[in-house]
């Protein structure tokens, strides 16, 4: 079996395990597994751009901009329906890429980091001070309908999990196909050397640029859920911090595997809630010390320990 | 005319601080190229010990003149005791890393040190405000300023000179030149790299300090002080140039008079100006106005 037919088959059996827990699981742990999921998007836009060799400490801003995005979409737009909320919100975040893809795909290293947290401290800067979005407070988003499905009703209840468990699925799914394929391949090339991909005749900058915009419409899509799912958004989603947290996701769980991302942002998300609970006030400390463990001791993120394991035994 | 005179005069006493954190986080990249991300968190740092240990002397009731010295103390303290532990218990494992690493790994410090400071000091937020008046103000035209910001303006010449001066005139500066250009050579000619790391961090620490601890009594220091001021830090030597002490001072010059001008004609742009300006400079000069581009390697 290739390495893409077992990874789909892998994330279709999560994904039916994911339908089949929805009934069972409390309301509490439903939430926790849509926002972690919905991180796990941004985190798995991350992995594409650390494959290609770069850090950006602003997926804030497309987080930001596809929840917004949903938000304006159902106030102004009227638009009652979930899934075309998150379209949108994907579409706005890769639009907004592609824009400042035009300067960013010029930049490498802490540069790219530094500029593209720059960009997303100028959207948090323009929410905080726009009076009819809200300005610091945000404001509220909802959906009426799911599928078709009132959100209200029995089956809608679930409508918004699985909506970000199939996004999941489908954005897991393509990003491995895109790996695979010719210009997928081009990414760690470029991370390892760019001038030899250009003298092969490939654009780098094009490839930085295409990646890009994948990767901000994956936040943008995980930023409409989570408005979704939280039900009220704030600029504070494209504060630098907020990026920081997705970096931290993306350095837990590697680049190895496609599926490690929503991994590692479940298990950010279940830390925190227990943090929260029992030592509100070491939470960072914590996940300070685990991102050092991980950076010094398994530089290929947690997901290695797996991958090595399998190694052995085979 | 007025409104003019206060904006460069504002835009002066905010770059004077900028500056000295901003030299800080510049010497430390120029050196050591670490872009260090907790440097804000050591500037908060300085400022609560500073609240801390200010606080004590005035509430003891010694003279109130000698709360300055202890805003200094602060900034030793937090530099001799913090700068070598991070550099010595840390950093020291990650050399010859990846640069992007290394802000991976400051990172997960600022984090760290940003709940060691809620630990140690609780979330309540911390006052100081006597020594910021005690020095009554000063008429600059019909508006009045506290002499205080002066000894902001004076501390910032000083660290500039005092740098400029350090790294030109004395030994340890031509050693640091020496380990900037070449590192490697550098130790083959016998000069002590791990010490000038370490003087070096430790310096770097102290400016972070002691731009927290000269802030203390101007602000109410609060959780979260630091996470504002490395972006605004960052933003200023990416200006100049990462590296560049000419550049960390014309970045904060800039950058003090945009968010002067900014506050005083167009508020609501106040908090995104500065990064406008930010990602204007690198749209022209993609590595700052004072570091030349590069030639690609292979």
């Amino acid at each position: 079996m290739t390495s893409f037919r077992r990874t789909t088959l892998g994330l279709g059996i999560a994904l039916l395990a994911l339908g089949l827990a929805a009934p069972i699981l409390p309301k509490w742990a439903l939430f926790l597994v849509t926002i972690a999921i919905a991180k796990g998007l941004v985190a798995l836009g991350l992995l594409l751009l650390m494959r290609t060799g770069l850090v950006s400490f602003g997926q804030g801003l497309y987080f930001a901009a596809g929840a917004y995005a949903a938000g304006v979409g159902s106030q102004a737009l009227h638009i009652g329906d979930a899934v075309p909320m998150v379209l949108l919100g994907g579409l706005v975040a890769a639009a907004v890429a592609a824009v400042l893809g035009l300067l960013l795909a010029r930049y490498r290293a802490i540069f790219f980091a530094m500029l593209s947290l720059a960009f997303s401290m100028i959207l948090y800067g323009l929410l905080v001070k726009t009076s009819e979005l809200g300005s610091t407070d945000g404001f509220n988003v909802a959906a009426r309908t799911v599928f078709g499905f009132p959100i209200a009703s029995g089956l809608g209840r679930y409508g918004v999990y699985a909506l970000a468990a199939l996004c999941a699925f489908g954005a897991a799914v393509g990003l491995d196909r895109y790996l695979g394929s010719y210009l997928g391949r081009l990414a760690p090339a470029v991370r390892d050397n760019e001038l030899r991909v250009e003298y092969m005749g490939a654009s780098v900058r094009n490839v930085v640029h295409l990646n890009l915009v994948i990767a901000a419409a994956m936040a943008g899509v995980g930023g409409a859920l989570t408005a979704l799912a939280v039900g009220h958004i704030d600029p504070e989603m494209a504060y630098w911090t907020t990026s920081g947290e997705f970096v931290f996701v993306a350095i837990l769980s590697g680049t190895t595997s496609v599926a490690a991302p929503f991994a590692g942002a479940l298990l950010l998300e279940l830390l925190r809630s227990f943090a929260y609970e029992h030592a509100p006030n070491t939470w960072q400390l914590v996940m300070g010390s685990a991102m050092l463990a991980v950076i010094l001791f398994l530089p290929e993120g947690l997901w290695s320990i797996f991958r090595r394991r399998r190694r052995a035994a085979t | 005319m007025s409104t003019i005179l206060a904006v460069l005069v504002d835009g002066v006493i905010y770059a004077s601080w900028l500056f000295i954190i901003a030299a800080g986080l510049t010497l430390i990249y120029g050196v050591m190229r670490i872009l260090n991300m907790a440097h804000g968190s050591l500037y908060a740092l300085g400022a609560y010990v500073a609240a801390s240990l200010a606080g004590a002397w005035l509430r003891a009731g010694w003279a109130p003149m000698g709360s300055y010295a202890m805003l200094v103390l602060a900034a030793l303290v937090v530099a001799l005791v913090v700068g070598p532990l991070i550099e010595r218990g840390l950093l020291r494992f990650c050399y010859g890393r990846d640069e992007v690493v290394l802000v991976l790994v400051t990172y997960a410090l600022f984090l760290i040190i940003e709940d060691v400071i809620k630990l140690g000091w609780g979330v309540e937020s911390y006052f100081i405000y006597e020594p910021y008046g005690l020095l009554g103000n000063v008429e600059i035209g019909a508006l009045s300023y506290p002499l205080y910001s002066a000894v902001l303006v004076g501390a910032a010449v000083l660290v500039g000179v005092g740098l400029r001066f350090g790294i030109y005139g004395t030994r340890f500066g031509k050693l640091l030149v020496a380990v900037i250009h070449d590192r490697e050579v550098s130790a083959a000619m016998g000069i002590n790299v791990n010490r000038v790391y370490l003087v070096t961090f430790t310096l770097g620490t102290f400016l972070a300090a002691v731009g927290g601890a000269l802030t203390a009594p101007t602000v109410s220091v609060v959780p979260g002080m630091g996470v504002e001021t490395i972006v605004l830090a960052f933003a200023v030597v990416v200006i100049g140039g990462l590296g560049s002490m000419q550049g960390a001072a014309l970045g904060a010059l800039i950058v003090g008079l945009v968010r002067s001008a900014a506050v005083h004609f167009f508020p609501q742009v106040e908090l995104f100006s500065i990064y406008l300006v930010m990602a204007l400079v690198l749209a022209v000069r993609p590595r700052g106005l004072f570091v030349a581009a590069e030639a690609r390697k292979i």
